[in-house]
C-alpha cells in the first residue's frame, strides 16, 4: 500500500498537480484499497455463515438465488433497500441514527492496522495492538447508544447486559493480547508476525490463544455468550427498534467482526502469512493468511451453532473468577520463564529473525508451563463441579427452586 | 511514509469508515416507502403500551462491574509499554512490572472477597 500511495503521489506531482491535492488523493486511494477487503468479504461472509449454520442444523441453506445460493446476499440487500425504515417517535433521533454507523465503522477501522502480506498493509503503526483495543471498544459504545436511544425497555435491558458482558470480556482479551506483544517486544502488527518466523506464538503460549479465542467469541456476542440477542428473554435485545438498512448494518458489523477476529488470531498467534513458499509471492502470503483466518473463523461458527446460551451470572463468574486470574497467571509465568532463559543465554533476545532451533528450549519450557497451568485449572474446575453436583443431588427440590429463583432475578 | 503521514492515513480512514455504512442507508432512504402511523412508530412492547419512564435505573451490579473494569482497563494500558520493552528491560524494570501486576491481582482478590463479583 505504501509504495502504491507514494508512487501515485509522485506521479501526480510530476504531472503538475498540487502537492497537497496529490497527497490527499493518494491517501484516499490507499484507504479505499485497504477498506475494500473487509467490505467485499462481508458480502461473502453472510452467505458462508448461513450455509454453515444450515449444514450444522441438517438443512440445505440458501440454494435458490444463483449457483449454490451465492447471490442470496444481493437479493437480501435489494430487499432491505425497499423496506420501510421505522423510527419510533419516542426515540432520540440523532443517537438512534448514529449508532449503526459507529457499530460498523469500529469494525472496519480495525483493518487499518491489519497487514495482508509482508509488503501490503494500510499502516504499520508502532502501537498497532493498542489501536486495535481502542477501536474495538467503540463497538460497545455503539450498542449502548443504540439501546439508550431506542427508548424501549427491552432494548435498554439488552444494552445493559451486553455492555457489562463486553467490558468484562475485554479484560482477559487484552491480557491475552499482551502475550504476543511481550514475546515480540513490539506493538506493531508487522513485528508481531515477523517475530513468529522461528515458532508460532500459539505453540509458545496456547493458553493465551485459548483465552483470546473465548473472549473474542464473547466480544462478538456469539453463543455461548449471545446475551446480545437473547430472543426468548429480550425479544431481540438492543436492536429491537431497528428496521431496514440500519438493522442490516448492525448485522453486517457483527458478521465482519467475527471474521476480523479470525484474521487477528491468525496474525497474533498463527504466524500470519508464515507458511511454505510465502516469500515467493505476496499472493501466496495472502493466501496463507486467508486460509488460517478462515479456518479459525469456521471453528467459531461451529462453536456458535453447537453450544447453548449461558445465564448472565454464569458468564460473569466464568470471566472474573476464571479467565481473568488465569490470564494474569499466564502473563506472569510466560514473562518470568522467558526472562530466565534469556539471562541463561538459552533463548534469543530478539525473536524477529530467530530460527526454529534457537527457539526450541524456550518452546519446550513455555509449553510445559502452559500445560501445568492448564492441568491445575482443570483440577480446580473439576473439584468445583463435584461440589456443585453433590449439593444438587443432596437437595434436588431445594436446588431446583434456588436455580429458578436466581434465573428469575437475573435481570 | 513519515510518522505524520501514517496518522493522516488513520485520520482519513476514520473519516471514511462511517461513510461506508451510511451509503447503503442513504440509498435505502431514497427508495424506501414512507407510511408512518401512530401505532407503527410507537415503542414496541409485545402489543401493550409502555408504562412509566423507559429510561429506568439500572442494577447496581452493572455499576460495580463497570468500576472493576475501569480499574483493570486503565492499568492494562500501562502494561503495554512494559511488554513492548520486554527484550531490552533491566531487572529493575522487570520487577517493577511484576509489582504492578501483583497490585492489580490484589485488587481483584479484594473485590472477590468483598463479594463484588457475585451476581445478586
Amino acid at each position: 500500500m505504501d509504495e502504491i500511495c507514494t508512487g501515485l503521489c509522485r506521479l501526480m506531482v510530476d504531472s503538475g498537480a498540487d502537492a497537497g491535492l496529490a497527497q490527499f488523493v493518494s491517501l484516499l486511494v490507499g484507504v479505499l484499497l485497504v477498506s475494500g477487503v473487509p467490505l467485499l468479504t462481508v458480502i461473502l461472509l453472510i452467505w458462508i455463515e448461513r450455509k454453515v449454520a444450515a449444514r450444522i442444523q441438517d438443512r440445505i441453506g440458501p440454494n435458490r438465488v444463483g449457483p449454490i445460493g451465492l447471490m442470496q446476499t444481493f437479493a437480501d440487500l435489494l430487499k432491505l433497500l425497499g423496506k420501510e425504515d421505522i423510527t419510533p417517535t419516542a426515540a432520540d433521533r440523532l443517537l438512534y441514527n448514529v449508532a449503526p454507523l459507529v457499530s460498523f465503522a469500529s469494525v472496519v477501522l480495525i483493518w487499518a492496522v491489519v497487514p495482508f502480506t509482508p509488503f501490503h498493509y494500510g499502516v504499520d503503526l508502532e502501537i498497532g495492538a493498542l489501536f486495535f483495543v481502542a477501536v474495538a471498544s467503540f463497538g460497545t459504545l455503539a450498542i449502548m447508544v443504540a439501546g439508550w436511544a431506542s427508548n424501549n425497555k427491552y432494548a435498554l435491558l439488552g444494552a445493559f447486559r451486553v455492555v457489562s458482558l463486553l467490558v468484562s470480556y475485554e479484560v482477559p482479551l487484552v491480557f491475552a493480547l499482551l502475550v504476543p506483544v511481550l514475546l515480540a517486544g513490539s506493538m506493531s502488527m508487522l513485528d508481531i508476525v515477523n517475530a513468529q518466523s522461528g515458532m508460532w506464538f500459539v505453540v509458545l503460549s496456547p493458553l493465551a490463544f485459548v483465552i483470546f479465542y473465548i473472549s473474542s467469541q464473547a466480544e462478538t456476542g456469539r453463543a455461548p455468550f449471545d446475551l446480545i440477542e437473547a430472543e426468548s428473554e429480550l425479544v431481540a435485545g438492543f436492536n429491537i427498534e431497528y428496521s431496514g438498512m440500519k438493522f442490516g448494518m448492525f448485522f453486517a458489523a457483527e458478521f465482519l467482526h467475527v471474521f476480523t477476529n479470525g484474521i487477528l488470531m491468525a496474525l497474533l498467534f498463527f504466524g500470519g502469512w508464515m507458511g511454505p513458499l510465502y516469500y515467493e509471492s505476496p499472493l501466496i502470503a495472502f493466501a496463507w493468511l486467508g486460509a488460517k483466518g478462515g479456518l479459525i473463523y469456521l471453528t467459531t461458527l461451529w462453536l456458535r451453532n453447537t453450544v447453548p446460551r449461558l445465564r448472565i451470572d454464569q458468564i460473569m463468574a466464568f470471566n472474573w473468577k476464571c479467565l481473568v486470574p488465569l490470564s494474569i497467571a499466564n502473563i506472569v509465568l510466560v514473562s518470568l520463564a522467558l526472562k530466565v532463559l534469556q539471562e541463561l543465554g538459552m533463548a534469543p533476545r530478539q525473536l524477529i529473525g530467530a530460527s526454529f532451533v534457537d527457539m526450541l528450549p524456550a518452546t519446550i519450557l513455555l509449553l510445559l508451563i502452559n500445560g501445568a497451568l492448564t492441568l491445575y485449572l482443570l483440577g480446580i474446575l473439576r473439584r468445583r463441579g463435584k461440589v456443585a453436583r453433590r449439593e444438587a443431588q443432596a437437595a434436588p427440590v431445594q436446588f431446583a427452586r434456588a436455580t429458578a429463583a436466581t434465573a428469575a432475578t437475573a435481570d | 511514509m513519515s510518522v505524520l503521514n501514517e496518522w493522516a492515513f488513520i485520520g482519513m480512514f476514520a473519516v471514511l469508515a462511517p461513510v461506508f455504512p451510511a451509503l447503503p442507508i442513504v440509498i435505502a432512504w431514497l427508495f424506501r416507502p414512507r407510511k408512518p402511523n401512530v401505532l407503527k412508530s410507537s415503542t414496541y412492547e409485545c402489543g401493550v403500551e409502555t408504562i412509566g419512564d423507559t429510561w429506568v435505573q439500572f442494577r447496581v451490579q452493572y455499576y460495580i462491574y463497570g468500576l472493576i473494569f475501569l480499574v483493570f482497563d486503565v492499568e492494562m494500558v500501562f502494561l503495554f509499554p512494559w511488554a513492548a520493552a520486554y527484550n531490552e528491560m533491566s531487572l529493575f524494570g522487570f520487577v517493577a512490572g511484576f509489582l504492578f501486576i501483583f497490585l492489580l491481582t490484589d485488587a481483584l482478590f479484594y473485590a472477590w472477597q468483598k463479594n463484588a463479583l457475585e451476581w445478586k
